[in-house]
């Protein structure tokens, strides 16, 4: 057995440049100190992503993006498809397992300021790739075709309309018209299976790759502490101790995943009739529940501005400051924190919480 | 000489043309001028009017001569009714719409026997007898704005027919010498045939389809159930040959009014059956008597079949909504709603062994139906089992990975 | 690994086959319990494809001239006629007073719904007792044996 692992190895190294493989397992490390826990999110994240790939292909074979024909597909799906249930329902909760893991990675990257120096870029790709995460999640919800992801996409696409300028251009581009109809559909299902995916290869590429480049960070706190010698500087080696207790924490996921698949599964609801009049309770998917609640408390003026503009303008300027917090955050460069920067992570997660549950109310 | 013979060429010209447009007689051309409503208002409303569609002029009513510029025009000489006493009114209009061959020359469906029936009714009969608040032809039609029947301004289009009784009929002052309620359309405008008629249903009932028009005449006991028979024909049959018709008939009682009320008809309800609180059956039948034990059966019968398929239909759409495909089960439990619908038709056989009949055979399409529903539950948790067993290999991988870890990890440090 | 392969005595050997096992085993029994529902899902199933639009009624030779039959379609019954002269129409069988299934009468011509008498002329139209509506109208088309029911998106 280890002959032949050694031979297989051998032969590889042959062709991809001596011990590359073998040199990079070896040499990668991850630090070991009390935030260790937090370096798992990223993998979990990725490893979702995978799921969310592969379940994504299967759901291809069957699934037929028209108006007439969406929702028909996705109910012979999981009606009359051997398991198709299950492979419909772990791309459902995948997604929102994914969306929750990529928030909690980048939280934990903003308070554990991995963000500074040298890794701006690292932080930026990262943000990057969590919009498109986001948009995923909101093409693909509509994609099933039925009542209340027909009207959540009304709404949701309203409110780009309303963005001053470009509103008008930006609604018509995203519905493919000035309703959601079916042309809607196939936007959403081409943004959702080629653009999208496009977008997060090259970014997720970068993301890794500079990962790679420039090694895990080590929070300051630790860094101080062991530069003054207070602490010994730990690590374990990635391949295969850190690499094994991934895989633990996949796996937990795929048991989670199953099991929220057969005790949950994700309903499909009743087509979506154009002309039926919105069901009450349209609400979006949870990890817009606390932008789609501030726009509700939003008065409809606020001096003479559009109350819905104004929370739109809003969170545009929180996002962009959100992607610029290693340049705003000059301080940390040189390894010192910045209470505000603190704050403002504390806040803007307090927010985003009591928003959600809110509107969950 | 020339221009003078001229002049005159053109005057006769010009009457011409005036005699044959009702719009240029001498009658509009005065009574447009004219300043009390009373006078002037003929003029203006008759353009709008049928009979001016239909090519006719003031003086094919009223005589006269509408080519006359002069008030020698409205002579008797000149054949000049006038204006009709409200007495006269029927045979004013009856001088065409009886003449069959007349009316044929303007819609060949055209009844012509609107006076005969108008002298049945209690409004006709009432006027001969010197009664002139009763409702004459135009009282309902109107008076120069008279519209056709499918206008939708008439006040005798189907939509608008209740308010143009309850003109009269509901104003409790003017009817308060007739001693007869004046509540009625009140009452029919809260029934399901007053409800369908607001939703666009125009052949849905209203206040003339069950009295009549020109022979309005309330219906009497004897004949209800001939009067809602001509619709709900099944019904009549079926209370025709029921225990209830010749009861009825001995005590007096009108058919189907007496459960279903006369003008505040409203949708029925399975508790009316029975001998529940809302049950119209206790009404007349007491404890003890065959009648009670028949209504507290059929009762019983709606009940369960009605239980069995709540129950069978909650059971499908729970089924539905977690992904399991019950389409078949759901087209048959259609034929349990069916036999409900049989069942509670066949309540007015008034025997609860024709309703059981019905009910039986919706209870076991419903019990079917159910078992379906119930199976596909099922196949849900042999999903979990399916799920029980993949988290097992799961939980033996995560073991055997923390053991090499340790194992690892232990070498590692040693 | 390779390094660590030549510090190994002897009860090292044997507890480290046993966790070998149990983690090889687990691997290949979680990898397969993963498989099998997605091989299982690849093979087509062997209800053919039916979007709701469309379905097979009944063969070619099912329906005598002037005579009726009652087929599912979606998740409700559909009415399918041959009328006298041979042609095929077709109808939801719904009635539109209170949803009873309607059926073709042969004496009359016509289609006819139990519960309250109600009649609808081979056009769908109501004609006769309660229904306020008529029958909503589907699409037929004979594609060789097949009579196939469509319903106009």
């Amino acid at each position: 057995m280890s002959r032949l692992y050694r031979r297989t190895l051998a032969w590889f190294d042959e062709r991809f440049g001596a011990g590359s493989v073998e040199e990079f397992l070896r040499h990668k490390t991850i630090p070991v100190h009390r935030h260790s826990l937090w370096y798992y999110f990223g993998g979990m994240t990725l490893f979702l992503f995978i799921i969310q790939v592969l379940t994504g292909i299967l759901l291809l074979l069957y699934y037929r993006p028209t108006p007439n024909d969406a929702f028909e597909s996705v109910q012979y799906m999981v009606t009359q498809v051997r398991f198709g249930w299950l492979i419909r329902s772990i791309h459902s909760w995948s997604a929102n397992l994914m969306i929750f893991a990529a928030f909690v990675h980048m939280f934990s990257v903003y308070f554990l300021k991995a963000y500074r120096k040298p890794r701006e870029l690292t932080w930026i790709s990262g943000m990057l790739l969590l919009f498109v995460v986001l948009g995923f999640g909101f093409s693909g919800y509509l994609l099933p075709w039925n009542t209340l992801a027909f009207f959540a996409t009304k709404v949701g696409t309203e409110m780009a309309g309303s963005v001053p300028i470009i509103g008008k251009w930006l609604l018509i581009f995203l519905r493919g018209g000035e309703e959601v109809t079916g042309a809607t559909l196939t936007r959403f299902f081409g943004f959702h299976v080629a653009v999208l995916p496009g977008l997060a290869t090259m970014l997720l590429a970068i993301h890794l790759f500079l990962v790679q480049q420039l090694g895990m960070s080590v929070p300051p706190g630790v860094e101080r502490a062991i530069a003054e010698g207070r602490k010994p500087a730990r690590s374990t080696p990635f391949f295969p101790n850190f690499l094994l207790r991934d895989i633990i924490g996949w796996y937990a996921a795929l048991g989670a995943l199953g099991a929220l698949a057969a005790v949950f599964p994700w309903e499909l609801g009743t087509k979506a009739d154009a002309f039926a009049s919105a069901p009450a309770g349209i609400r979006p998917e949870w990890y817009f529940l606390f932008m789609f609640q501030t726009l509700k408390y939003l008065p409809a003026k606020v001096l003479f501005v559009d109350g819905e503009l104004l929370g739109i303008f809003g969170f545009s300027v929180a996002a962009l400051v959100w992607v610029a917090v290693p340049f705003l955050d000059r301080r940390i460069g040189f390894g010192r924190v910045t209470r505000f920067f603190t704050g403002l992570g504390v806040f803007a997660l307090g927010y985003m919480i009591v928003l959600s549950l809110l509107a969950l109310r | 000489m020339k221009t003078t013979l001229a002049t005159l060429l053109m005057l006769i010209g010009a009457l011409g043309a005036a005699a044959a447009d009702s719009g240029n007689s001498s009658c509009i051309t005065c009574h447009a001028l004219l300043e009390e409503p009373k006078l002037v208002n003929p003029a203006k409303l008759f353009d709008s009017d049928i009979h001016h569609q239909a090519g006719l002029t003031c003086a094919d009513c009223h005589g006269g001569d509408p080519n006359d510029e002069s008030m020698s025009a409205m002579s008797r000489t000149k054949g000049f009714r006038g204006v009709p006493k409200k007495a006269r009114i029927p045979d004013f209009c009856a001088r065409c719409h009886s003449d069959i061959a007349y009316m044929h020359r303007f819609n060949p469906k055209m009844r012509a026997d609107q006076l005969s029936q108008y002298l049945t009714s209690v409004h006709g009969k009432r006027l001969k007898q010197g009664d002139t608040k009763v409702a004459a032809c135009v009282d309902c039609h109107g008076i120069h704005n008279i519209l056709a029947v499918s206008d939708t301004r008439a006040p005798v289009y189907p939509a608008n027919v209740a308010s143009t009784c309850a003109h009269c009929h509901a104003d409790a002052a003017y009817m308060k010498d007739y001693q007869i309620p004046t509540d009625q359309v009140a009452q029919y405008q809260k029934s399901v045939h007053a409800q369908m008629l607001a939703q666009g249903d125009v052949s849905a009932p209203t206040c003339t389809t069950c009295h009549g028009n020109h022979g309005a005449t309330p219906p009497g006991v004897s004949s209800v159930a001939n009067v809602c028979g001509t619709c709900h024909v099944v019904f009549a049959q079926l209370f025709e040959k029921s225990p209830h018709q010749a009861a009825f008939a001995r005590m007096g009682l009108p058919g189907c009014v007496q459960c279903h009320s006369n003008h505040e008809i409203v949708k029925p309800s399975d508790e009316w059956v029975g001998v529940g609180a809302n049950s119209v059956c206790s009404t007349c039948h007491a404890s003890g008597d065959p009648g009670y034990r028949s209504a507290q059966a059929m009762a019983q019968d709606l009940a369960r079949l009605n239980l069995a398929i709540v129950r069978a239909d909650t059971n499908l759409d729970t089924a539905e909504r977690k992904g399991m495909e019950v389409s078949s089960a759901k087209v048959e439990l259609t034929n349990a709603h069916e036999a409900r619908v049989k069942a509670r038709v066949n309540v007015h056989t008034f025997r609860d062994e024709e309703v059981r009949k019905i009910t039986d055979q919706g209870l076991e399409i419903a019990t079917r139906s159910d078992q379906a529903g119930v199976a596909a539950i099922e196949e849900l948790n042999f999903r979990r089992k399916g799920l029980g067993i993949s988290l097992i290999t799961i939980l033996v991988a995560i073991a055997g990975l923390y053991l090499k870890i340790r194992q690892i990890e232990s070498r590692q440090k040693g | 690994m390779p390094s660590s392969e030549q510090r190994a005595d002897k009860p090292i050997q044997t507890g480290r086959r046993w966790v070998n096992v149990l983690l090889g085993s687990g691997l290949v029994a979680s990898v397969v319990s993963f498989l099998y529902p997605a091989i299982r899902y690849i093979i087509p199933p062997p209800v053919a494809e039916s979007t709701s639009r469309s379905v097979v009624a009944a063969k070619v030779d099912e329906l005598k001239r002037n005579s009726g039959k009652v087929f599912k379609f979606g998740s409700k019954p559909a009415l399918l006629v041959r009328t006298a002269d041979g042609t095929y129409r077709a109808f939801s069988a719904v009635c539109t007073h209170l949803n009873c299934t309607v059926q073709y009468r042969e004496d009359l011509h016509q289609i006819w719904c139990a519960c309250h008498n109600g009649l609808y002329d081979l056009e769908g139209r109501n004609v006769s007792g309660p229904p306020p509506r008529p029958l909503q109208m589907f699409e037929v088309h004979v594609q060789g044996e097949d009579v196939v029911v469509t319903r106009s998106a």
